[in-house]
C-alpha cells in the first residue's frame, strides 16, 4: 500500500491531502506517526486534487511528517459469534484484556437500508413490567423508542430496568443486548457494567464503550459498530436484539463539531443540515426482516439540552424514531420514580402489539381514556393556583383528584417491581373507576360491562 | 415539451473528477440539465443538476462510497422519466420508480446499489381491448382502448407528446407493454406503456374550479375543513401529532378513484404497515382491496436523499397520468419537509448561497410549482380528472413559523394544523379548530346543501361559532373557574365539549369509527344540535345548568361512533332526551 507524504492542511478532526492516486470516497485512511503509531480516518471528499480525511482519534500527533496510507475499501468491522461477552473501545478494539474477535464475516459499518419491502411487521408485545410503557406507551419488537431526558434524570436506571425486565411473554427466544455508549462518564458506564455482571446479562451483551476522555470523533462510528454487531446477531444468527445507545445528544455533538471544521453552512442551532439523514442511517437500522428469525429493538438515550424538547436533538430524533418516552424533572422532584411523563411520550407500534391476541381486548380504549383525564386534570391544576379549589366544579374536582391517583399509582413503582400488563390494565381500571362512569367516553358500554370494577364480580364484592 | 428518446452521438462519456456524498462532479461530457448519467463502473444513475464551465454536476441516486475520481460517466441524454402503463397499481416503488419487490429479489433484503429495474414488468402480458376502430382520428391523450389493470379500469391514451392522427390500425389481444398495439397513419406507434419526464407537468385542456368535496370519513374534515377533488391541503404539526395517521386515513377512506402514496424521508415500518394494512381493507365504494387501487412510493429516511428529491416529482407523474383518463386521484406525500431537506442538503453540497435556514432561495418557487399540478381538469380527451394533493409538512421544534410551512402555507387552500397539545391529550385527530382553515367552503356549498342536507352549511356555521365562543370563554374560566360563568354560558361550554367529544375526536384505530360518512357526520351534529336547543331553552324555562348537564340520555352519544348501525340508538337518544327536557321544564 502507498503511502503519500502531501498532508497540507489540518483543521480540528479534518486532514488535507494532496497529489494522490484517485482515493475512493469514504474510504478508511490508515495515517502513520513518526512514532509508527497509527489513527484511522474516511474520505469525505474526493477529487483530484484534494482528498479531506476526517480523522476518528484526535489529530494530536499528526503533522505534515505524516504518512497516509488509503486502504482502498470502506471501513469494516469484523464480527463473530464469540463476540458476545466481550469489551470493545469505541473504535471496536477489545479492551477488556481479553483475545482479538475470531471474525466470521466482515460487514461495511454504514449498514444498508432495509428494502421497505423486506421488513417485517412488528407485533410482538414486550412486556417491561413498566406501568407507563406497558400499559400507555407499550413497546414491541423491532420498534426503536428513545427515552427523552435531561441531566441528572435517572434514565440510566429505567434503560436498566427495562433491559433487565423486558420479555415477550410465552417466547423463550435467543436474545443479546448490544450497549454502545458515546461520551458517557466512567461512572456511568460502570453504572450499567455492573448491573450486566451482576444480573448475567454481560454474558450475552457486547459493550462498546466510548467514554467522555475518549475522542469525540470517535463517537461517529460507536453507534455504527454496535448496529453492525447487532444485524450480525439478529440477522445472522437470528437474535432477538435489544440495542441501547447512550448518549445520541453527544453522537450529535460530534457530528456538528464535524460540520463546524468543514466549515459546512450550519442548520439549525448550528447542527449541520444533513443531521436528519444521518441520524436516520442509525434509528432505522431496527427492526424485523420478513423470513428472518431475529431482531432489532433499538433504545437510544438522550439528554435534552435544557430539558427543551425542541432542541434539533430530541427533535429530529423523534421525527424519526416510532415515539419516544420523556423522563420529566418535575416528576422526578416529586419523587416519583420512574419519572416518565406520560403525556408528551408515545408509542407509535403500540396499536400493532396491543388489544386481543396481544395483550387485552381493552387496552387501546383504557390507555385513551387514562390519557384525557390525567391531562384534563393536569391542566386543572394550573387553575386551581390561580382561582383555588372552591372555584371548580364536581367534575374538574374529580379530574384534578385523579391526576394525584395516576401519578401516585400508575406512574410510580419500584425499581425492582416488575408488574404484568394485566396488572397494569386493572390497576388503571381501577383508577379510572374513581371517575364516574359517564365520564368515561373513550370507552365502549361493553367493555366498561365487562371490566369496570364496578360491574365485575370481583369488584363487586370488594365494593 | 418533447421527451427525449434517442442518445445523442457524441461525446457521451466522461470521467469523475470529484466525489463528496451525493453530489460528484465529471468533465468531458456534453450534458444538458436533468440528464439522467450513469456514474462510475458500477454505473449508478444520477441526474446533471448543474454546468458549470467544463464541470458537469450530478446528483447520484444512490451511494456513492468507494467511488473515486477517474472512473467513467455515461450520459444518457435522456431525461429522469417513469413508465407508465399496466402495472403501476398495487407496485411499491423507491424515489426513482423501481420497485422494491424487484429489487428484494435482485439484491437481497438490503437495497444495495447498481441494479437497475424498470416501473413496469416488461413481460407481462396484459388484455387490451380497443376503444376506436381503425379510420377514426385521435390526437395527443385520445383513448384508445383499455387494459382491465385490478379492479380499475387502465385506458390506453395516445401520448400527450405526439402528433395526432389517423387509426391505421389497432387489434385487441394479449400484449406486453413494449408491443405496438396502433399504428396512425403518420408512423406513430403506440404501444401500453408511455413515457414521461417526471420534471415536467402532464398537459391538459383546461383547469377547472373545483366543486366537489373529497369525502375522507374524517369527521373534522368534511365536516369542518373539506378539502375538494383537486384542491390542495397542507398538515403541519410537530412529530407525534398525526401527520402519518390523517395522511394513512385519507389513503384509505378517501372518495378518490386512485390514491398516489408517497413516503418522502420518512420511517420504513410505515411503509410495511401500509403494505401489510391495505390488502386487508376494503374500499368502501366498491368493495375491493384498497391496495388495488394505490400506488406506493417508499424513499424512506435512510435511502438515498437525492431519489429522495426526485420521489415526489416521481408520485405526482403518476397521479397526473391516471388523471389523463378522467379519475379522481388523490396524492398524499409525507413529509414535503424531507423533500425540502432533501434540496437543501443537495443545494448546500453544490455551495449555492443558502436563502432562509440553509434552504435553497428557489424552495418556494419548487413547492409552488408541486402544487400547482393539482387541479380538477378537462383532460386532452376531454374528460373530467383530478389530482388532489395533501402534503404533510415537519416543522423543526413544531414551530410554523419555518420556511417550508410558511412557503406551503402560501400556496395551498386548506390548512389543517395539528397541535401537540391536543395529541398529548390523545383527543385525535389533533387538528386544530381555531387555527384550520378550508378556502373551498364557498365553492363546495352547493355540494353540501344538494347532498347531505340545505340545513348542513348553517349547522356547520354554528358548530364554529360554539367553538370560537368556547375559547374565548375558556379564557375567562383560566382566570375565575367554570362556576363563576353565567349560566348560559355554562351551558355553551358543556355543548363545545360535545362536538370536540362526540363530533370532532375520531379514533382511526376503531373498527366503526375510523370511517364516518357524511350521514352519519350530519346525524350526530343534529342530535348535538338538537341539545344545544332544548338546553338553551330550559335554561330560559328555570332549568339550572346542573340539571341540563346532567340529562342522562346525552350520556350515551358518543356511543353512537362506535355502533355500525347507528340510527335505531340515535332515535332512542334524541327522542328520551326530548322526554327528559319536557319533564325537567315541566317540573321548573
Ligand atoms: N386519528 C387518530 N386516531 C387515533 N390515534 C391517532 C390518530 N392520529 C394520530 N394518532 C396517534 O398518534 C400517533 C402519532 O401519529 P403520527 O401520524 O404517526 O404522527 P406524525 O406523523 O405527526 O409524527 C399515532 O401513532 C397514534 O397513536
Ligand atoms: N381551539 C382549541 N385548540 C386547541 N386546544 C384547545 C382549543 N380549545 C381548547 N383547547 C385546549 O383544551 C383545553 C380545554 O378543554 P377541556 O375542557 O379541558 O378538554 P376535555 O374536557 O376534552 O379534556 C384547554 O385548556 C386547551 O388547552
Ligand atoms: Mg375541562
Ligand atoms: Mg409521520
Amino acid at each position: 500500500m502507498k503511502e503519500y507524504r502531501t498532508i497540507t492542511q489540518i483543521a480540528g478532526p479534518l486532514v488535507f491531502v494532496e497529489k494522490t492516486e484517485p482515493v475512493g470516497y469514504g474510504e478508511l485512511v490508515n495515517i502513520v506517526l513518526f512514532d509508527g503509531s497509527t489513527k484511522r480516518g474516511q474520505v469525505l471528499d474526493t477529487s483530484d486534487e484534494l482528498v479531506v480525511v476526517q480523522v476518528f482519534e484526535t489529530t494530536a500527533g499528526i503533522g505534515k511528517d505524516s504518512g497516509i496510507r488509503f486502504t482502498g475499501e470502506t471501513i469494516k468491522m469484523p464480527v463473530g459469534r464469540d463476540m458476545l461477552g466481550r469489551i470493545l473501545s469505541g473504535g471496536g478494539k477489545p479492551i477488556d484484556g481479553g483475545p482479538e474477535i475470531v471474525p466470521e464475516k466482515r460487514l461495511d459499518i454504514t449498514g444498508a437500508a432495509i428494502n421497505p419491502y423486506a421488513r417485517g411487521s412488528p407485533n410482538d408485545f414486550i412486556q417491561t413490567g413498566i406501568s407507563t410503557i406497558d400499559g400507555t406507551n407499550t413497546l414491541v419488537r423491532g420498534q426503536k423508542l428513545p427515552i427523552f431526558s435531561g441531566a441528572g434524570l435517572p434514565h440510566n436506571q429505567i434503560a436498566l430496568q427495562i433491559a433487565r425486565q423486558s420479555k415477550v411473554p410465552g417466547s423463550k427466544e435467543a436474545f443479546a443486548v448490544v450497549f454502545a455508549a458515546m461520551g458517557i462518564t466512567k461512572e456511568e458506564a460502570n453504572y450499567f457494567m455492573q448491573d450486566f455482571e451482576r444480573t448475567g446479562a454481560l454474558e450475552r451483551a457486547v459493550v462498546f464503550l466510548n467514554l467522555a476522555d475518549d475522542p469525540a470523533v470517535e463517537r461517529i462510528i460507536t453507534p455504527r459498530l454496535a448496529l453492525t454487531t447487532a444485524e450480525y446477531l439478529a440477522f445472522d444468527l437470528g437474535m432477538h436484539v435489544l440495542v441501547i445507545l447512550t448518549d445520541m445528544t453527544n453522537y450529535c455533538e460530534a457530528l456538528r463539531q464535524i460540520g463546524a471544521a468543514r466549515e459546512e453552512v450550519p442548520g439549525r442551532r448550528g447542527y449541520p443540515g444533513y443531521m436528519y439523514t444521518d441520524l436516520a442511517g442509525i434509528y432505522e437500522r431496527a427492526g424485523i426482516v420478513k423470513g428472518k428469525k431475529g431482531s432489532i429493538t433499538q433504545f437510544p438515550i438522550l439528554t435534552m439540552p435544557g430539558d427543551d424538547i425542541t432542541h434539533p436533538i430530541p427533535d429530529l430524533t423523534g421525527y424519526i424514531t416510532e415515539g419516544q418516552i420523556v423522563v420529566s424533572r418535575e416528576l422526578h422532584r416529586k419523587g416519583i420514580y420512574p419519572p416518565i411523563n406520560v403525556l408528551p411520550s408515545l408509542s407509535r407500534l403500540m396499536n400493532l402489539g396491543i388489544g386481543t391476541g396481544h395483550t387485552r381486548e381493552d387496552h387501546k380504549k383504557v390507555s385513551d381514556q387514562m390519557y384525557a383525564a390525567y391531562a384534563e386534570g393536569n391542566d386543572l391544576r394550573g387553575l386551581v393556583a390561580i382561582v383555588g379549589k372552591d372555584a371548580l366544579s364536581e367534575r374538574d374536582r374529580m379530574f384534578l383528584e385523579f391526576a394525584d391517583i395516576f401519578e401516585n399509582r400508575f406512574v410510580r413503582q419500584g425499581y425492582n417491581e416488575d408488574r404484568t400488563i394485566e396488572d397494569t390494565l386493572n390497576l388503571g381500571w381501577n383508577l379510572l373507576a374513581t371517575l364516574p362512569v359517564e365520564q368515561l367516553v373513550r370507552i365502549d358500554r361493553d367493555l366498561i360491562n365487562k371490566y369496570h370494577p364496578k360491574f365485575t364480580k370481583a369488584g363487586k364484592a370488594e365494593g | 415539451m418533447e421527451v427525449k428518446t434517442e442518445k445523442p452521438k457524441s461525446d457521451t462519456t466522461g470521467v469523475l473528477k470529484r466525489i463528496a456524498g451525493p453530489v460528484v462532479t465529471a468533465v468531458g461530457i456534453d450534458a444538458h440539465m436533468y440528464d439522467v448519467v450513469k456514474v462510475g463502473n458500477e454505473e449508478l444513475m444520477g441526474e446533471v443538476i448543474k454546468i458549470q464551465g467544463e464541470n458537469i454536476i450530478i446528483q447520484v441516486y444512490e451511494d456513492t462510497s468507494g467511488i473515486r475520481p477517474g472512473e467513467p460517466v455515461i450520459n444518457t441524454g435522456l431525461s429522469l422519466a417513469v413508465e407508465l402503463g399496466p402495472g403501476l397499481l398495487t407496485s411499491i416503488y423507491d424515489g426513482i420508480q423501481r420497485p422494491l419487490s424487484v429489487l428484494v429479489d435482485k439484491m437481497g433484503d438490503f437495497i444495495q446499489r447498481g441494479v437497475s429495474a424498470p416501473g413496469l414488468d416488461h413481460a407481462k402480458k396484459w388484455e387490451f381491448k380497443p376503444l376506436v376502430k381503425e379510420g377514426a382520428s385521435v390526437g395527443p391523450g385520445s383513448i384508445i382502448g383499455e387494459v382491465q389493470e385490478t379492479n380499475i379500469v387502465h385506458r390506453i391514451m395516445v401520448p400527450p407528446n405526439v402528433k395526432g392522427g389517423v387509426v391505421k390500425s389497432i387489434k385487441a389481444g394479449s400484449f406486453t407493454v413494449d408491443e405496438v398495439v396502433c399504428t396512425l397513419d403518420n408512423g406513430v406507434q403506440i404501444s401500453l406503456m408511455q413515457k414521461w419526464p417526471v420534471r415536467v407537468p402532464r398537459p391538459v385542456n383546461e383547469k377547472m374550479n373545483p366543486t366537489v368535496p373529497l369525502i375522507t370519513g374524517q369527521r373534522i374534515l368534511d365536516g369542518l375543513f373539506p378539502i375538494a377533488k383537486g384542491g390542495t391541503a397542507a398538515i403541519p404539526g410537530p412529530f407525534g401529532s398525526g401527520k402519518t395517521v390523517t395522511q394513512q386515513q385519507l389513503a384509505k377512506w378517501s372518495d378518490a378513484e386512485i390514491v398516489v402514496y408517497i413516503g418522502c424521508g420518512e420511517r420504513g415500518n410505515e411503509m410495511t404497515e401500509v403494505l401489510t394494512e391495505f390488502p386487508e381493507l376494503e374500499d368502501p365504494k366498491s368493495g375491493k382491496p384498497l391496495m388495488e387501487r394505490t400506488v406506493l412510493i417508499a424513499n424512506t429516511s435512510n435511502m438515498p436523499v437525492a431519489a429522495r428529491e426526485a420521489s415526489v416529482y416521481t408520485g405526482i407523474t403518476i397521479a397526473e397520468y391516471f388523471r389523463d383518463m378522467g379519475y379522481d386521484v388523490s396524492l398524499m406525500a409525507d413529509s414535503t419537509s424531507r423533500w425540502a431537506e432533501a434540496m437543501r442538503e443537495i443545494s448546500s453540497r453544490l455551495e449555492e448561497m443558502p436563502g432562509e435556514e440553509g434552504y435553497p432561495a428557489y424552495l418556494a418557487a419548487r413547492l409552488s410549482e408541486f402544487y400547482e399540478r393539482a387541479g380538477r381538469v378537462m383532460t386532452l380527451s376531454g374528460s373530467m380528472g383530478s389530482v388532489s394533493v395533501i402534503g404533510a409538512v415537519s416543522p423543526p421544534g413544531g414551530d410554523f413559523s419555518e420556511p417550508v410551512t410558511q412557503n406551503t402555507l402560501r400556496i395551498v387552500k386548506v390548512f389543517w394544523a395539528l397541535d401537540a397539545k391536543l395529541s398529548q391529550r390523545r383527543h385525535f385527530p389533533a387538528i386544530n379548530w381555531l387555527n384550520s382553515y378550508s378556502l373551498y367552503l364557498d365553492s363546495l356549498h352547493d355540494w353540501y346543501d344538494k347532498e347531505v342536507s340545505p340545513e348542513w352549511n348553517t349547522i356547520r356555521s354554528w358548530a364554529m361559532e360554539i367553538l370560537q365562543k368556547e375559547a374565548e370563554l375558556q379564557e375567562i374560566v383560566q382566570l375565575v373557574g367554570s362556576d363563576a360563568l353565567p349560566e348560559a354560558e355554562q351551558i355553551t361550554i358543556e355543548v363545545a365539549r360535545m362536538i370536540r367529544e362526540i363530533f370532532l375526536q375520531q379514533n382511526a384505530y376503531d373498527a366503526v369509527d375510523t370511517f364516518c360518512d357524511m350521514k352519519k357526520q350530519y346525524d350526530m351534529m343534529k342530535a348535538i344540535r338538537q341539545y344545544s336547543d332544548l338546553a338553551y331553552a330550559a335554561q330560559s324555562a328555570g332549568v339550572t345548568p346542573q340539571q341540563i348537564i346532567s340529562v342522562k340520555s346525552k350520556n350515551d352519544l358518543p356511543q353512537i361512533k362506535f355502533i355500525k348501525d347507528y340510527k335505531p340508538s340515535l332515535d332512542k337518544i334524541q327522542a328520551e332526551m326530548d322526554a327528559e327536557f319536557n319533564a325537567l321544564r315541566s317540573a321548573a
